[in-house]
Formats: structure tokens, sequence, C-alpha cells
């Protein structure tokens, strides 16, 4: 920056000159994307990726294909709410997919029916008094699970002060273990009505919205996001400026664990069934969403929106590819050049700024 | 009463010692600070300067002697305690949040709170901005937009927000740790004319600074420390930069000092 900055400009408050938020950059980026899709649909397939071609439905749009998109990467976007959290202050969270494997068994065990086609439940994991319990109890004891896992997550790293790479990679292969251990590997299955309705339809957008608007205005509104920035930017003022920053830690590491739980929840009910394997790989699909939605990944940058819309270019990628009738592998290809892809648009723009 | 008040010195340390195992790094400080002084701390690097201040400061816990701050004696447990009851630190390395913009970085961990929920406390933005900008108004700093993230400012920018912070709050005194050791000549100005204000506004000030001519153009008086110890306690007038040389490098002691260094 000029020296001539110095007692020019005076004291001004002026939101028009706020630097271009970075979201704008990541909206461009799925504008872009999407556009690319339109063009390859018609060159390619000779169909619209966006506009709806069909007859049938008096509609503008695709609408069957953009439900798709949303209802494909809500589960994993909420995922990615408690993920951008926890990168925000600096920290990493590879536990997440673990978290959704312990609780997706141990919630469907609490959510199970006593008889099915006029049988006792073939998958049933407790006895009859454990069946049929009202929707509140799955639910309660599945979230009480990732508070737990979280917790101990947030304990650890605030505590012992172990990198949280470290403290969450166990966390990752621990909780996998114990969603193995919990049924010696068999899948539970035929939860009650009440519990399916979680997660029927587009219910999991529902919620994966509400908790988007939710954690967006406790991010920019309320004093634990700006100490959640405030830690990723430089932790040692942080904590001279008076923040605990222990057990800040610790609530942010929780609620990554909760909303874990709650992405299981619904994930479970969606399925009808829950597996040992349930959200293999979910934690880094979750990390890649934050990242491509500008999260840093060395902390103190980033938003909801951000991750949100990193969500959608997830989604609107697999989509894509389906619509252009390619195989995963390209799919799985395309997502990590634009994970590193993104990091390193990051980074040069932070240099520029820093520069300039 | 009040009189009583206003005469005791803003701050006393008695026999002031701080040891790391067998190293002595402060021995038996006695230090006043008069209201509305401005007094420089210099001695060379390992003189017990930097030393003396964390334990002034709540950073360290002295192993013996008094401190004393408004007529209360204290023994603060951490910075927290320290700047909770008045004494504000700019730190040599800025404690400044670089993703932050100005207000949420004078306020940082003592939000003003709009609407009380514990950790989830709605912030009031708006009365931090105005109250910024009035520590700003205060304290004579001038910078771009308030609203841009501090990474963005130059070396300059950054000290003099770091310093407005001290101004935000009711602070009683306010200690300087080489404020302008990375700054540029321009820079450097503008941190000093805030100090300026400071004094015209009858803020005492504890500075520490290696440089001669910023000491001599700006505090009443000057203490010296060498190996520990205090050796000198000079007013201004009535020295010169050769004389603090001398003190500051042993060819002198101060004549109530000798005998302790």
């Amino acid at each position: 920056m000029a020296n001539t900055s110095h007692g020019i400009g005076g004291l001004a408050y002026d939101p028009k000159k706020r630097t271009r938020p970075p979201e704008l950059n990541v909206l461009a980026a799925l504008v872009l994307i999407i556009v690319a899709f339109e063009v390859l649909g018609q060159l390619v397939v000779g169909d619209s990726f966006l506009f709806n071609t069909r007859d049938n439905v008096d509609t503008l749009f695709n609408e069957q294909r953009l439900q798709i998109i949303i209802l494909q990467v809500a589960i994993v976007g909420i995922i990615a709410l408690g993920v951008t959290q926890v990168i925000i202050t600096g920290g990493i969270d590879l536990s997440s997919g673990s978290i959704v494997g312990i609780t997706a068994m141990v919630t469907m065990s609490f959510a199970q029916v006593a008889i099915v086609n006029g049988n006792p439940n073939p998958k049933a994991i407790f006895g009859d008094a454990w069946m049929d319990l009202p929707v509140i109890v799955p639910v309660l004891i599945g979230l009480a699970c990732g508070l737990f896992a979280g917790l101990v997550n947030g304990a650890l790293i605030a505590y012992t002060r172990i990198p949280p790479f470290i403290a969450t990679l166990g966390m990752m292969v621990a909780a996998r273990g114990c969603a193995k251990w919990w049924s010696k590997g068999n899948p539970i299955s035929f939860p009650t009505e009440s519990y399916a309705a979680i997660g029927k339809g587009m219910w999991p957008v529902v919620i994966f919205v509400v908790l988007a608007v939710l954690f967006h205005l406790i991010m920019t509104q309320t004093k634990y996001g700006k100490h959640c920035y405030a830690i990723g930017s430089n932790e040692q003022a942080a904590r001279m400026s008076g923040i605990n920053v222990t057990g800040h830690k610790v609530l942010v590491y929780t609620i990554a664990g909760a909303l874990a739980a709650l992405a299981a929840i619904v994930l479970s009910s969606k399925n009808l069934t829950a597996q040992a394997g349930m959200g293999v790989m979910y934690e880094l699909d979750a990390i890649a969403m934050a990242v491509i939605g500008g999260v840093s990944l060395q902390g103190g940058r980033g938003s909801i929106i951000g991750t949100c819309l990193g969500a959608l270019i997830f989604g609107v990628i697999i989509s894509g590819f389906t619509f252009l009738k390619l195989d995963a592998y390209y799919q799985e290809m395309v997502k990590g050049v634009i994970i590193v892809g993104a990091v390193v648009l990051d980074q040069w723009r932070q240099t520029k700024r820093g520069r300039g | 009463m009040a009189d009583n008040i206003l005469e005791t010195p803003i701050l006393e340390t008695r026999g002031l010692t701080k040891h790391y195992g067998g190293v002595h790094a402060l021995t038996n400080a006695d230090f006043a600070l008069q209201r509305g002084e401005h007094v420089a701390i210099m001695g060379d690097n390992g003189a017990g300067k930097s030393t003396f201040v964390r334990q002034i400061t709540g950073v360290e816990k002295p192993t013996e002697g008094q401190i004393i701050f408004d007529g209360i004696e204290h023994t603060f447990q951490n910075p927290i305690e320290a700047r909770e009851a008045g004494i504000e630190t700019v730190f040599q390395t800025l404690a400044l949040a670089d993703d932050l913009d100005v207000p949420s970085n004078l306020f940082l961990g003592r939000e003003k709170i709009r609407f009380n929920l514990g950790p989830f406390s709605i912030l009031d933005k708006k009365a931090m901005r105005d109250a910024a900008l009035a520590a700003l108004v205060k304290t004579g700093v001038k910078i771009p937009n308030l609203m841009n993230t501090i990474r963005n400012m130059s070396g300059g920018q950054r000290q003099c927000v770091a310093i407005a912070r001290t101004a935000a709050f009711k602070s009683k005194l306010v200690i300087m740790d080489e404020p302008t050791a990375a700054l540029g000549v321009q820079e450097t100005a503008q941190v000093e004319n805030i100090i300026r204000t400071l004094k015209a506004a009858g803020e005492p000030l504890i500075l520490i600074s290696h440089n001669m001519r910023q000491v001599f153009d700006l505090v009443d008086r000057i203490v010296v420390f060498r190996r520990g110890r205090i050796v000198a306690n000079l007013r201004k007038q009535d020295t010169s930069g050769e004389d603090v040389v001398a003190y500051i490098t042993g060819a002198k002691t101060g004549a109530e000092y000798q005998g302790a260094a």
C-alpha cells in the first residue's frame, strides 16, 4: 500500500468502499460451471441442462434436476456447515464421516419397529421394550452421540493442544470402529414411520437451508462468530484479548459433532437403514465444499454463504456429469482438480492483494 | 479525599523482583509514575525492561514485591485482569486479528452486546462502530476505511489501530513496548503524534524505546535499567543523551542507586 494513504481519506465508514466479498467469485464460478454444462449439453447430448425441454410440464427450469442437485448435497452440506466453523477457527475435522457412521447405527437402533409385516423385526438390536419409541428418543440419542464425539475432539484439541488433524484422525478411526462393533457389522433397518418421515422427500433440503440460515446469522451477528474469525486469524492475539480460546474450541468442535449427527439422522431416515460404512469420505466432501466456497484452510476467512455455494458447485458437477452420461470416474477426477484449483486461486488472490 | 487520591502515584512498584530459576531478571525495582506523567524506560537488551513490563501487565507473576495501581495493591493473575483494572498495553508483537475490521479489533474480547445469549450473544455492531470512530478521533488516528480488514493496512496504520484500542476503553495507564520499532519515518511521526495527544489529554504513559531522539521529544522522565536493576531516574531537563547512554552502558550509576548494581 502506498505511503500516500497516510492522513488522507480520513475516518470513513463507507459500505460501498468495502472490499468485494470473495463469495462473489464463488458465485461467478458456479454460474460459469452451469453455463459450461448448458453449452456442453447442447453440443454433446442435444439437451438443456438447466431448462425444461419436455412439454408435459409447464415450467421454465428443469425442476427435477434442480431438486436432485440440492437433495444430493443437502446431507453432506449439513456436515459442511460445522466443518466451515472448525476451519475458520484454524482447525480441521476429519472425524465427521465416522461420526455419521456411529450416530446412524446408534440412532437407528432406537428407531426400529417391533413388527415387520406381521413378523418380529429381523434386524432388531434391542428387545421389544426399546422398539416403537417416539421419534424424539432416537433423535435426542443421536444428537447426544454426535455432541459427545465432538466434545471429545474439542477437549483433546483445546486441553492437550495436539494438532486438530491428529485428534480428529484418531476420532475418525475410533468412531468407525465403534460403528462396526455396534452391531457386529450387520445393517440396522426398519425404522418407525415417524422416524422415516425426517428424511422423506425434500425434508433434507429444508433442514439444510434452515441450519444454513441459522449458522449464517450466528457467524455474522454473534460473539461466537466473531471469536471464530479472531482465533483463526491470530490465536495468540485472541488469547491476549481475553477471549476464552480453550472453551471456544471445545464449543466449535462440539457443534461440528452435533451437525454431523444431524446429518446421520437425516441420512439414515432417508435410506431407511444404517450401516457401519455410512458416511465414509463425507468428511472430505464437506471439507471440499468449504474450500471450494472460499473458506481458507489457514483460518480466519470464509463464510457459511461461501460453503453453501461450494456445496451447490459440488452438486452441479455431480449432476452435470450424469447429465452428460459420463462415468463417475471423471466426476472424481474433476472434483479433485476443482478442490486444488480453489485453494490455488485463493492463495494467489491473497498474495496479490497483500502486495498490491 | 479526592485530592488525596490525585496526589498518589497512578502506579507504584516496591521491591519488584523476578527470578527465572537462578537468573535474576529483575531485582528490587522501586518505581513510581505520577498521574499525567509520561515516562520512558530505557536500557540495553536484557536489562530487565520487558521483564518489568511483564510483571505490571500481568503477563507474568513477580517473585517478590508489590504493585500498587491507582491506590490499590494488585496481584494480577493474567493480562486480562490488568486490563480490567485499567492498564492497557500495546505489545511489541501486535495483538491484532488480521481478518477482522477495525471496530472488531478494537473490541476484540470486549464486544458490545445488544442481546445477551451467552456465547451466542448478538453483537451491537453500530455501537462498536461509533465507539471505534470516537476512539480514533480521540487519538487522531486516520484510517481510510474502518470496515476493511486490517490485513491490507500498512504497519503504521496497524500500530495506530493497536494504540487506538487503548483509547476505546477508559484506561488509566497506557504502556507501549517499542511502538515504532518496525515503522518507517512517516509512520513513526504519526505514532508520536498520538503519544502527544495522550499527553495533552493527561493520560499517563510508560514508553519503552531505544530511540533517544524520540524519548527526549516525548517524555518527562527517563528511567534506566541495567542488569535487572534500576540505575537512574532522570528528569528530561536535567540530563542529556550522552548522560543517558553512560547510564545504559554502565559508565555511570545514579547516586541514589550506588551499590545496587
